[in-house]
C-alpha cells in the first residue's frame, strides 16, 4: 500500500491551464488524492495522468476531462459534458449524472460508468488489444451513432436511468462501421436503429457472465441494484460476419 | 520526409464557437451580467474575433418602433445612412449607441440608433409592399448602396451589439451589464472560413429575428442564391446570415410554423420519412421537395428569437453540442452546462436535444 495525500482544491473561476498545472505539480510532489469543489468547466482534468491517483470533482467539469489517462480513479459528483475519457488507456471514470456527446472516443482500457444518459457519438472507434479491453457502461440511454466504428471493448447500455421515457435506449446508425468489440442492450433494439452489416442476437451464458461482473462494478460504483439491472433479457450487437470490411480496399 | 522531433507536444487552442441564450417565460428581466458571465465561462470556446449578443425588451419607451442599430465606418457612410433612413422612414428618436473605450477593441467602427415607423403614404420604389417587407427592402438597400454602413439590427424593442473581440470584451464596449432583456441570446466565435470582421459577428438579425450560431453551412451558397432570388442580399461575408433571412421568409412571409421551418433546416433522412405514417410522409416529402434549397447542410447548434421566442435547433446528426437547462420561469440554452451553472447554480432539469428537434420555449400569456 503505497502512502496515501489528500488535498482539497476550490477550481471556482480559476483558468484551466493554471488549474491542472497546480494538479500536476501536487501529483509530482506525491499528493495521490484529489477532492476538487466548485469545478466549472476547467478543461483536460487529469489529462494524461498516470498511476493510483483519485479524483472526486464537485460541479461540472469541462471537455476532455481524462483524456489520455492511465490509471487514475475519477468520481463525477454531477453531470459531465463532452469529450470525457478521451482516448484513455487505463482507470476508471464514474459519473453520477447524465454526460454530453463522444464519450470514450478511440479509448483502448479502462472503465467509463455513467448513470444517466448520454449524448452522440459514445464509444465511437473505441478498440481493445489482448487483455486490454475498454468498457462503457450507460444507465440511461445513449443519442445517435453509439459505438460507431467500434473495434474492440464492450460497451453496456441500460436504458433504464434516463430522462427521456418516449426516447427508444439508442439513436439511430447504432455501431456503424463496427468491426470488433460488442454492444450489449438491455431489453430489445429496434432492427433500424442498427447500422449496415449488424445483427442484434439473443445473450448467451458466457455473455451474461461478462455482463453480470461488469453490473456487479458498475452497480457497486453507482449504489444501485444489480438485480434489478440484471432482472430483464439483454441483446448482444455485434457484425454477422468476421472482418466485415477486410474487402473493402483490398479485395481477395 | 520524417516528422520533427516531438511535433505533437505543441501548444494549441483546440476550440469551436459558443453559444448561450436564456428567456424568461413571465417576461422578467435579466440583467446583462448574466448572459456576459456565461460568455466569460466559454472564453475559449472562440478566438476573440467575434463576439455579440441580442437583446428583447431593451427598449420599452419605442416598443412600437423599428430600432436600427447601424455600424458605420466612417461620417460619410453615418451620412449616407442617415440620408437613406430619414428619406424612406419617419425618424422619430436618434442618439449614438453608448459604448466606453476598452484596451481590447482598437479603432472600433461608429454605432448609432434609429428609432423609426414606416410613413402612411411612402413616395418611393418600395411604397406598394407591405410594412415588414418595406423595412426589409430598406435594410437591403443600405447593406449594399452605402459603402461601410451596415444595419446590426432592425426590429421592435430589440437589439443586436457585436463586433471583433471576445464576447466580454464586447460587452464591455456596449456597456451591456446597463441593459436588462427578458431575453437574451451571446455568442463567442471561432471564424473558420470566413473573415473575422465587425459585421461578420453573431448574431445576425433581420427584423426581430436573430440567430447565433455554433457550426458551419456548408450549404451557404445555394442558401444564399435561393435568397437572393427573394429580395434578400447577403453583404455580411459570414454563412449565418442566411439562416436570419430564410426565418423571415419562411415563417413570416410563407407561413410556416417554426417547427416546420425547423424541418426545412434540418429534414428527416429518407429513411426516416419512408417509416412514417401516411400523413407524414407526405408533408415531409413535399417539405424536403418545396424547400430544398432552405435546407442547412453541415454542422450546426442554433439559437433563434424573436420577441416572444427563443428556438434552440441541431444539424441532424448533432455535429454541435446544445444543452438545455430550466430553473423556474427560466430556460437556458447553451453549448456548456457549466455556463449555465456559473449564472444558476441550482437547476430543475438538464437535458440535450435530439438532433433535428426544435426545442421551443415561449412566453406565457
Amino acid at each position: 500500500m503505497t502512502k496515501r495525500e489528500q488535498r482539497t482544491l476550490a477550481a471556482g473561476r480559476t483558468y484551466y491551464r493554471q488549474f491542472n498545472e497546480e494538479i500536476r505539480a501536487l501529483v509530482r510532489e506525491g499528493v495521490t488524492d484529489f477532492v476538487i469543489r466548485e469545478c466549472n468547466g476547467q478543461r483536460y482534468l487529469a489529462t494524461a495522468l498516470e498511476g493510483d491517483l483519485t479524483f472526486d470533482i464537485h460541479g461540472v467539469p469541462g471537455q476532455d476531462l481524462a483524456a489520455f489517462m492511465r490509471g487514475p480513479k475519477i468520481r463525477v459528483r454531477n453531470n459531465a459534458q463532452d469529450g470525457v475519457g478521451n482516448t484513455m488507456d487505463g482507470g476508471r471514470i464514474i459519473i453520477e449524472g447524465l454526460a454530453g456527446d463522444v464519450i470514450g472516443y478511440a479509448m483502448r482500457g479502462g472503465e467509463i460508468f455513467i448513470k444517466g444518459d448520454v449524448g452522440y457519438r459514445v464509444g465511437i472507434h473505441m478498440k481493445a488489444y489482448l487483455d486490454h479491453q475498454p468498457k462503457i457502461v450507460v444507465g440511461g440511454k445513449a443519442g445517435d451513432f453509439l459505438g460507431e466504428y467500434m473495434a474492440g471493448g464492450i460497451i453496456l447500455l441500460l436504458g433504464m436511468f434516463s430522462d427521456k421515457p418516449d426516447a427508444p435506449v439508442a439513436g439511430r446508425s447504432l455501431g456503424t462501421g463496427m468491426h470488433g468489440g460488442v454492444i450489449y442492450v438491455r431489453g430489445e433494439v429496434p432492427e433500424h436503429q442498427l447500422g449496415p452489416g449488424l445483427h442484434a442476437q439473443p445473450v448467451d451464458s458466457e455473455d451474461l457472465k461478462v455482463i453480470g461482473a461488469l453490473v456487479e462494478d458498475y452497480a457497486k460504483e453507482l449504489k444501485l441494484d444489480s438485480k434489478e439491472i440484471m432482472s430483464e433479457n439483454f441483446v448482444k450487437i455485434r457484425p454477422f460476419s468476421h472482418r466485415p470490411y477486410g474487402n473493402l480496399y483490398v479485395p481477395c | 520526409m520524417k516528422a520533427p522531433e516531438r511535433y505533437y507536444d505543441f501548444q494549441k487552442d483546440i476550440s469551436g464557437c459558443g453559444i448561450f441564450g436564456v428567456i424568461h417565460k413571465k417576461r422578467g428581466l435579466i440583467p446583462g451580467e448574466m448572459p456576459i458571465a456565461a460568455m466569460t465561462c466559454m472564453h475559449d470556446r472562440g478566438n476573440g474575433l467575434g463576439g455579440g449578443f441580442a437583446a428583447y425588451g431593451i427598449y420599452p419607451d419605442h416598443a412600437e418602433k423599428y430600432c436600427f442599430h447601424m455600424m458605420c465606418d466612417d461620417d460619410s457612410a453615418i451620412e449616407g445612412s442617415e440620408k437613406l433612413l430619414r428619406a424612406y422612414f419617419d425618424l422619430h428618436h436618434f442618439e449614438p449607441i453608448p459604448t466606453r473605450r476598452v484596451l481590447s477593441i482598437p479603432r472600433p467602427p461608429k454605432f448609432n440608433r434609429y428609432f423609426v415607423t414606416v410613413p402612411e403614404k411612402p413616395v418611393n420604389e418600395f411604397s406598394e409592399l407591405p410594412e415588414e417587407d418595406y423595412v426589409v427592402a430598406v435594410v437591403m438597400k443600405i447593406n449594399t448602396s452605402v459603402p461601410g454602413a451596415f444595419v446590426v439590427s432592425s426590429g421592435k424593442n430589440m437589439g443586436a451589439f457585436k463586433g471583433v473581440g471576445y464576447p466580454e470584451d464586447i460587452a464591455d464596449f456596449f456597456r451591456l451589464e446597463e441593459y436588462s432583456a427578458y431575453i437574451w441570446t451571446g455568442h463567442n466565435r471561432f471564424p473558420t472560413n470566413t473573415p473575422g470582421w465587425w459585421g461578420g459577428a453573431h448574431p445576425f438579425t433581420i427584423l426581430n429575428w436573430s440567430i447565433v450560431h455554433n457550426g458551419e453551412i456548408s450549404s451557404y451558397g445555394i442558401n444564399r442564391r435561393y435568397l437572393c432570388e427573394n429580395d434578400y442580399l447577403c453583404t455580411m461575408m459570414t454563412d449565418t446570415e442566411v439562416v436570419a433571412y430564410e426565418l423571415d421568409m419562411l415563417i413570416r412571409k410563407h407561413g410556416l410554423s417554426w417547427e416546420m421551418a425547423a424541418k426545412c433546416f434540418a429534414p428527416p433522412f429518407w429513411d426516416e420519412i419512408a417509416r412514417m405514417d401516411e400523413g407524414d410522409r407526405e408533408l415531409y416529402t413535399a417539405l424536403r421537395a418545396t424547400y430544398g434549397p432552405a435546407m442547412l447542410n453541415g454542422p450546426f447548434a442554433i439559437l433563434v428569437a424573436d420577441n416572444t421566442r427563443l428556438m434552440g435547433l441541431n444539424d441532424r446528426i448533432k455535429l454541435r453540442p446544445l444543452l438545455v437547462a430550466e430553473k423556474d420561469d427560466m430556460v437556458f440554452m447553451c453549448s456548456e452546462e457549466s455556463a449555465v451553472r456559473d449564472v444558476c447554480p441550482e437547476l430543475d432539469r438538464v437535458w440535450m436535444p435530439k438532433a433535428g428537434e426544435p426545442v421551443i420555449v415561449d412566453l406565457e400569456g
